[in-house]
């Protein structure tokens, strides 16, 4: 057990195929700086518990492929020599043992002695705050109460990194917010590197320090929540995260003109029809009178914090705005927009 | 409602009740009876104990049945986990394979054990020509073993293998994670999750062990297990009173680790979520 909290991870060139000729993670090199917490994000299949599996040594990258722990080649280690620590979805706690057996088994299978095995304990059961569960069985246990006893049992050792593959999917959605910033804090705190899987959006970037997108085996962005969100590099991602509006106007004379308007953009070079993307967020609504965009309101969603709108006339096609404004909308009623030119994105796919 | 519902019930069960208690009961209180009222009286259930000849078949068959589950569970575990997980070419012919002894009977079984290590039998055969001498063991407690195993691995297989396949690898690669090397995750995961099939099965086997008199009877080995000594009392010394005591006993011993063995499943199960 060496307790170095904060191991650089780096992959180079690493691929696997499955014997029946999946290949589940084309060629994939990264770096994850010590005490980072990296998501990686994509839709199911794309590949994600592979590259997890990778790291931890559960699957062994195809031929080329290599894995460093810090400047250590841990490429041939099996798992039980690397030192990680998993979180499972499933939260694979052992139902043969209790809550504090659990926790205590990987100090245990490491030759710690009782009574400082005993104390690790403690001290794991009161940092996740669950000291009354010491005894009881897995089975009396909550799914959140099981996904705690999990955390503590993968960070009891102190491991090199921490992997959680989708630890919060079986949890419902109000636990999983409060999970979610429990896991941030605690990361953080503990200054682990770690590896975290998950194809929900706002749980990557509530928690990672970076975020990996991945689409159908390959990593195609990486970069901090808001660079993904507001510079996604391509159409793949820019749909993946968040709600995109995709619209065609056409630029001339320093404006973008489309169907309801126009928006002032004299910095962008060229001429001629393009497309152009906005989040929906970065549409304000205004006075109709003088509004340099117009639109009507053909449906309204009431989410809570905000209000989503789905406004037509606009442009090409239905855009989608979100506002914190209080009112009410009616259906059919006219309104006014205004979209920052720094707001509009071009993609080159 | 209720009360409805649970008269249909009882109507439902009432054939089996008469049939039960027609066919099992009745001749199992009649043998109890019988048992006691020989020439000896009640002390025919002693004799069991008193009586070296009867103790000793009782010793070398629970020996015998005890070993042969121990042995089953080991052969048949193991080889149920690795058939469970490994996906190879002729998979399905070898646990047919191993399977096909389910439905022979004990005889055939004993047969078998005479055509591979009888007097003309095949192992024999082969030391001889090696010049080491001609091997037999078909006639002792080692043929009875070798046919027992035989016919208690399909069974046990079976059951392992249904239990294997509802393993959760999360729970393997967790314990590995952990620190354990491959032989700790089979004493600390693989086993306790496989407990209760192994309890289950295990009791099967030594039952049928127990009680099996075919392969015995074929064999004629110079030991007598129990099953042997009841027939040969009921039928060639036609003592009958004897032959039902030493009935009620090995019934008595099978069943109760039958019972014992699904308490202690139960409890294991219940531990296990
Ligand atoms: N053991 C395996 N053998 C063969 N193919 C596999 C194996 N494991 C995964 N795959 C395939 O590899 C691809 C990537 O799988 P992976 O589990 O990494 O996806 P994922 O991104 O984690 O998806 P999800 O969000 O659904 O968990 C999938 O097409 C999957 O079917
Ligand atoms: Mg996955």
């Amino acid at each position: 057990m060496n307790g170095k909290a904060g191991t650089a991870i780096r992959l180079v060139d690493c691929a696997k195929t499955f014997p029946n000729g999946t290949r589940a993670l084309d060629k994939t090199s990264l770096e994850m700086r010590g005490g980072e917490t990296i998501v990686f994000l994509g839709p199911s299949g794309c590949g994600k518990t592979t590259l997890l599996r990778v790291i931890a040594g559960l699957e062994s990258p195809d031929e080329g492929g290599r894995v460093y722990f810090d400047d250590e080649d841990v490429t041939s280690q099996p798992i039980e020599h690397r030192n990680v620590g998993m979180v499972f979805q499933s939260y694979a706690l052992f139902p043969n043992m209790n809550v504090g057996d659990n926790i205590a088994y990987g100090l245990k299978v490491h030759g710690v002695a009782p009574d400082k095995r005993a104390r690790r304990v403690d001290e794991m059961l009161r940092m996740m705050q669950i000291s009354e569960l010491r005894e009881r069985r897995i089975t009396e246990l909550s799914g959140g109460q099981r996904q705690r006893v999990a955390l503590a049992r993968a960070i009891a050792v102190q491991p090199r990194v921490l992997l959680l593959d989708e630890p919060l999917t079986a949890l419902d959605a109000l636990l999983r917010e409060r999970l979610r910033i429990e896991i941030d804090v605690l990361l953080h705190s503990l200054g682990i590197t770690a590896a975290y899987v998950t194809h929900d959006q706002g749980e990557a970037m509530a928690i990672g320090d970076r975020i990996a997108v991945m689409n159908k085996g390959a990593i195609v962005q990486t970069g901090s929540p808001r660079e993904i969100y507001y510079k996604p590099a391509s159409s793949f991602v820019a749909d993946f995260i968040g709600t995109m509006n995709r619209v065609t106007g056409t630029l001339r004379g320093g404006a973008l003109e489309l169907p309801g308007g126009r928006i002032d953009w004299a910095d962008q070079q060229g001429s001629g029809e393009m497309q152009v993307l906005f989040r929906p967020n970065d549409a304000r609504i205004v006075e109709e009178a003088g509004a340099p965009l117009r639109g009507v309101v053909e449906q309204q969603f009431f989410l809570g914090d905000r209000t989503r709108l789905h406004v037509t006339g606009v442009a090409d096609r239905t855009v989608v705005v979100e506002t914190t404004e209080h009112r009410e909308f009616r259906v059919g009623q006219s309104i006014g927009l205004r979209i920052e030119p720094g707001a509009l994105l071009r993609l080159r796919d | 409602m209720r009360g409805r519902e649970n008269r249909f019930l009882l109507l439902m069960v009432a054939p089996a009740i008469v049939v039960g208690a027609a066919f099992f009961l009745l001749p199992l209180a009649r043998l109890a009876v019988v048992g006691a009222t020989g020439k000896l009286g009640i002390a025919a259930y002693t004799a069991v104990v008193t009586n070296p000849q009867y103790f000793q078949a009782l010793a070398s068959t629970i020996v015998l049945s005890v070993t042969v589950t121990v042995a089953t569970l080991v052969i048949a575990g193991i080889a149920g986990v690795f058939l469970e997980r490994n996906h190879f070419l002729g998979r399905e012919a070898l646990i047919s394979m191993l399977t096909l002894p389910l439905a022979f009977p004990g005889v055939v079984v004993g047969f078998m054990v005479i055509m591979l290590a009888g007097r003309t039998g095949l192992i024999g055969e082969i030391t001889s020509t090696f010049g080491a001498g001609r091997l037999v063991f078909a006639y002792s407690i080692a043929g009875l073993f070798t046919g027992y195993i035989y016919f208690s691995i399909p069974r046990v297989i079976l059951t392992i293998m249904a239990a294997a396949e509802k393993l959760d690898p999360a729970l393997e690669e967790a314990a590995r994670s952990l620190g354990a090397n491959p032989w700790r995750v089979i004493v600390d995961v693989i086993l306790p999750a496989l407990k209760p099939a192994l309890i289950a099965s295990g009791a099967i086997c030594f039952a049928t062990s127990m009680g099996a008199f075919g392969t015995a009877f074929t064999l004629a080995t110079d030991i007598k297990v129990l099953p042997i000594v009841i027939y040969t009392e009921f039928t060639l010394l036609a003592n009958i009173a004897l032959a039902a005591a030493l009935s009620m006993v090995l019934g008595i011993i099978t069943w109760a680790t039958l019972a014992l063995s699904r308490v202690a499943a139960g409890a294991t199960a219940a531990a296990a979520g």
